[in-house]
């Protein structure tokens, strides 16, 4: 690894927390004036996490912190091994280690709503996890490189020849961003029939670092986004990565959730038909 | 920093209102009043909450339950009791499996009167009741600085 | 040559002490020495291999082809004998049995069988089958000891009838180096069609209706698989160009003049991969004892199978029929992974899992460049170790639950903490990164990009349900039960070790990754294409690092002792008796119980199953067909 390679896992371990954070103090704003409201201020969710940290910490048994951690730590790992310009698949799967480990946290609370969560969350995962690898696939073919570090160098957008697998991913980064239409495991707009799925059983400053990891990865799939304009001004891809954020928050406040059979059945869907014949048709154009 | 000021999570459970009150903490919830502003959220899950919001009286049905609530915020938390029922029965509290409002059950800090509690004192109690949850969680940090300051001498 | 021959002879040796000692202690130690014995001479046999490279040895074979056929005649017979009463509808097995023993004799006594210059051969690939093999099998002899004992007392209606089961193990380990060793078509197919009866034996132990039924259900269809072989025998001594039954000759001849042959022998390969259309017969095998289970039918016999598929792959790669079988692997992997996710029966779902990631390899032979097999090699070594820990984990786990649904294990780690890291040990290294199966994964993904998009299409749409099956099982044996609940009885030695030295190996196998490819693996690929893939070393460290911080974890405990209080679970303030039940209407107590999502009507195992069975079908049968035209 380079030292720019080192510089930009650092940048991602140190500033994706802040940017995070305020792209979702950014979401909770544009949401509200979706509905007509003011809104919290840019900064709640660093208020919150703050106060969180500084709540007690109640567990169902000593375990679950140990799989928060897990998650958390492969985030990083997922995070830090692409914005240091390594490799796009082995980031895919230290995703799915992480997705495996919050899942597993809950199980491991062996509560009804946090059971839920956690079946619902590997749920989510059999769904996108097709299209992501064909996204990563995609950019593969496209560019000739599974490296972030060589994608960056290609000389012409990704897009232009992947306009299906862009569309696909933008389908299950609904799904990774847990926005509804598909916010099957979480359900982060209150009062939901399974409270709050996944993190039910987590509070204090374990729910904080839940929190936290969030804004990693969200920070990650949009920096994931961004390789699709790639030659574009590193601005204008940021610009266009936020604009699709926008997109993602329009989608959910705009739609209401949906089953998981049909969240599976048209997740695959979209993979096989908008990724993959995206793919076989660039295969045969070559 | 005062941050329970700014990021007070609700949770709001019904003892044997007769509905009146919840509907207007849940009004309260609207755009209309915007709660959002002030960083309120209503979580739903006692193990996200700081603040409870108890409606209604406590009763045989629901002792034990809201109990086991109460037990499962993490600390610092406040009790708010909304309408006359919580405070002491109101109406039902000569019914015969009634125990009385809400400190039947658990402790509480606050209460907001009126039958039905309108959504403006609501949220005017909810803002109260945060300077309390501030205080104690400044009362948890000295108390744990002291355990840790003694630990160290201690040792 | 004679470490080869002692390999293949030697467990015939305690298969015959076995049967004539009476004595149980003393039969025991014979079992452990020999399995000693033959793990340590498949450990020196891949060093020699290491040292000196692979080597073929001349064979004056007249009186050992002799001794072969009378011993297949023999075969033929007991299985006639065994075929006695069958109803109707599976009178095409003995069907099979007679048209296999007609076409022996006629190749036999045709005088066309082309003569075998050199019938025995070691390389790196067949080496690597030895080293599963001579320690894996070992392992599972060794564990078989005390688990056939528990089996007994757990199974009084069966009648024990332990010597022949002893006796069957070691014949089939002889007829599996036999496999891995022989360079002549004809004792490969009569090797093969040894491990086919054996499995016949084993899965038939019980002697239930069941069993009786899983047993036949096997036996017909590898039948059907061994045609493949008598049609690539055939070929080769009545239409050849140039017969051979040298295997090496054979794929070096390359796919203008090997195909039929090739075809014929993946037909068969499948079948005994447990490959759709075939692979009922694999998960109905689940009836099996355990150990029988973990060795036949995930870490060896079955890896016979595609044993061929991948020694043949040189032949396959660009072709049509390669195209086909990689098209069967694949749908067999997506197929079988989707039915994995309904199973609760822990044994059904590691059959399932077997046959998807034989699948996996299938499909790499069948494209057959440098990194295919690479990345199959690599897939087949590291599904043997953890799928043998799997199965042999699954093993005492039954006797202690008395059962093997899933849904039982809640809690497995804090009931039995051993027992449950050995689980997730094999089941992260069957699926989770940085452990071995994914970097196979990883390097299939690469390599199937490479030569056909659709390929790996479907390894990324297979991948998904493996996921969600793995991780849900791992959720059970991870959540912690509200109550205290007994999981009795002690575990042998023989068993741990065995299971100790597995679990090592699944969680070494990814520490020593790097050379165990760079020392078997890339001279394996070498030896095949003249020239090898390297190993991208930027994903090596990134996945030592991943298992530095997988093993770093459990120190944040130490580094940030947060204080933390305990408490129920959540469970809407209506939970008693600290959340392991709840106070529902009219003040009625009920448990908490939570079962898995099996999506069953999502993922219809039948319907499922049956398409996936019509489209292979058609598509091995079109492969057979196309390589004659
Ligand atoms: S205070 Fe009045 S409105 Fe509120 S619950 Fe009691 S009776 Fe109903």
């Amino acid at each position: 690894m380079d030292m720019t390679g080192v510089g930009g896992a650092l940048l991602f371990l140190i500033g994706a927390p802040f940017a995070g954070g305020l792209l979702a103090g950014a979401d909770r704003i544009v949401t509200a004036r979706m509905q007509g409201r003011i809104g919290p201020p840019l900064l709640q969710p660093f208020y919150d996490v703050g106060k969180l940290f500084q709540k007690s910490r109640l567990v169902v048994n000593p375990f679950q912190p140990f799989y928060l951690w897990g998650f958390l730590a492969f985030l990083l790992v997922a995070g830090a091994l692409f914005f240091s310009g390594g490799d796009l698949l082995l980031t895919v799967f230290a995703l799915a280690v992480a997705g495996v480990f919050l899942a597993l946290g809950a199980f491991s609370a062996n509560t009804p709503y946090s059971h839920i969560g956690a079946e619902r969350e590997l749920l989510q995962m059999m769904a996108y996890e097709p299209m992501l690898l064909i996204a990563v696939l995609g950019l593969y073919q496209s560019t000739g490189s599974f490296l972030v570090r060589d994608i960056l160098g290609s000389d012409r957008p990704p897009l232009v020849e992947l306009p299906g697998v862009f569309l696909g991913f933008l389908f299950i980064l609904t799904i990774k961003l847990r926005k509804s239409p598909f916010d099957l495991s979480t359900s982060h707009h209150g009062h939901q029939e399974v409270v709050k799925g996944i993190t039910t059983d987590y509070s204090g400053p374990d729910l904080a670092l839940i929190e936290v990891a969030h804004w990693y990865e969200n920070v990650l799939l949009l920096g994931f986004v961004c390789l699709f304009f790639v030659p574009l001004h590193p601005a204008l891809g940021i610009a266009l990565a936020i604009a699709t954020y926008l997109l993602e928050v329009f989608v959910d406040n705009t739609h209401a959730r949906l089953r998981w059979q049909h969240t599976v059945k048209l997740s695959w869907w979209t993979g096989a038909a908008l990724g993959l014949a995206n793919l076989a048709i660039l295969d045969l154009i070559r | 920093m005062s941050l329970f000021k700014k990021s007070p999570w609700l949770l709001h459970y019904n003892c044997s209102s007769c509905n009146g009150c919840d509907i207007e903490v849940l009004a309260a919830l609207t755009p209309m009043y915007d709660l959002e502003r002030f960083g309120i959220i209503n979580t739903g899950n006692p193990k996200h909450a700081d603040v409870l919001l108890v409606t209604g009286s406590v009763n045989d049905q629901n002792l034990e339950v809201i109990r086991s609530l109460y037990a499962q915020m993490p600390d610092p938390k406040v009790v708010v009791g909304v309408g006359i029922c919580a405070l002491s029965g109101g109406i039902f509290a000569q019914c015969y499996n009634v125990h009385g409002g809400a400190a039947a059950a658990v402790p509480v800090d606050l209460y907001v009167p009126g039958c039905a509690a309108r959504p403006e004192s609501i949220i005017d109690g909810v803002i109260k009741a945060v300077e309390i949850l501030q205080q104690k969680a400044d009362a948890m940090r000295g108390r744990r600085r002291t355990a840790t300051a003694a630990a160290r001498e201690a040792a | 040559m004679e470490l080869l021959l002692f390999l293949i002879l030697f467990p015939l040796l305690p298969a015959g002490l076995i049967v004539l000692i009476p004595h149980f202690t003393t039969r025991k130690i014979v079992a452990r020495s020999s399995a000693a014995i033959m793990a340590a001479t498949s450990i020196w046999l891949a060093w020699r291999c290491l040292v000196g490279g692979p080597e073929y040895f001349h064979l004056e074979a007249g009186t050992i082809d002799a001794t072969m056929f009378g011993l297949e005649i023999l075969i033929a017979a007991y299985l006639l004998y065994r075929c006695r009463g069958l109803p109707p509808r599976r009178l095409w097995i003995p069907a099979l049995v007679v048209v296999q023993l007609l076409a022996m004799v006629g190749l036999e006594f045709g005088g066309q069988l082309p003569h075998v210059d050199r019938p025995l051969y070691a390389d790196h690939f067949s080496v690597i089958m030895a080293l599963i093999i001579g320690i894996i099998g070992s392992l599972t002899a060794v564990y078989s000891i005390g688990y056939m004992t528990e089996y007994h007392n757990h199974h009084p209606e069966i009648p024990v009838r332990r010597r022949r089961f002893f006796f069957t193990v070691f014949v089939f380990l002889s007829a599996m180096f036999g496999i891995v060793f022989s360079n002549s078509l004809s004792w490969l197919f009569f090797f093969w069609e040894v491990t086919t009866v054996c499995s016949f034996v084993l899965i038939g132990y019980a002697r239930t209706e069941e069993a009786k039924f899983s047993s036949f259900h096997a036996l017909g269809l590898n039948l059907l698989g061994g045609i493949g072989f008598l049609m690539a025998i055939g070929f080769e001594a009545y239409f050849a160009g140039e017969p051979t039954l040298d295997v090496d000759r054979l794929i070096a001849a390359g796919p203008a003049l090997a195909m039929v042959p090739a075809a014929g022998i993946a037909f068969a390969g499948l079948a005994k991969a447990a490959q759709l259309p075939f692979s009922r017969w694999l998960l109905s095998a689940m009836v099996a004892p355990t150990p029988v289970s973990a060795l036949l039918h995930s870490s060896t016999m079955v890896k016979a199978g595609v044993f061929v598929l991948v020694k043949f792959a040189p032949v396959f790669r660009g072709t049509t029929e390669g195209l086909l079988l990689a098209l069967v692997g694949g749908i067999t992997f997506l197929v079988t992974s989707l039915v994995a996710v309904s199973q609760n029966n822990a044994k059904r779902v590691l059959g399932c899992s077997t046959v998807a990631n034989l699948g996996l390899v299938g499909m790499c032979a069948g494209v057959g460049t440098p990194e295919t097999v690479w990345a199959a090699v690599l897939l087949i070594i590291f599904h043997a170790v953890a799928k043998a820990l799997l199965f042999l984990g699954v093993g005492p786990i039954e006797h202690r639950i008395g059962s093997r649904n899933i849904e039982l294990m809640e809690g497995l780690i804090t009931t039995r903490p051993a027992l449950g890291a050995i689980m997730i040990i094999g089941i992260c290294g069957m699926f989770l990164a940085p452990f071995g199966m994914l970097i196979s994964k990883y390097a299939a993904l690469k390599a199937l990009m490479d030569s056909n998009v659709l390929l790996a299409g479907l390894l990324a749409f297979g991948s998904a349900p493996t996921l969600f099956f793995w991780a849900k099982w791992m959720g059970k044996i991870v959540s912690i039960p509200h109550r205290p609940s007994d999981v009795v009885g002690p575990i042998s030695l023989d068993k741990w070790v065995a299971l100790g030295t597995l679990a090592l190996g699944t969680l070494g196998a990814c520490v020593f990754f790097p050379w165990a490819a760079r020392w078997f693996v890339e001279p394996c690929v070498r030896h095949a294409y003249g020239a090898t893939p390297g190993l991208a070393t930027g994903g090596t460290a990134v996945m030592v690092g991943m298992l530095l911080v997988l093993f770093l974890l459990p120190l944040l405990y130490v580094v940030l002792p947060v204080p933390a209080v305990r408490a129920e679970g959540y469970l809407a303030g209506i939970g008693v008796e600290r959340g392991a039940a709840f106070r529902g209407a009219m003040g009625k107590v009920h448990e908490v119980d939570m079962r898995n999502y099996y999506l069953s009507s999502f993922f219809d195992e039948h319907v499922l199953m049956r398409w996936g069975i019509r489209v292979c079908a058609a598509l091995a049968f079109a492969m057979v067909v196309v390589s004659w035209i």
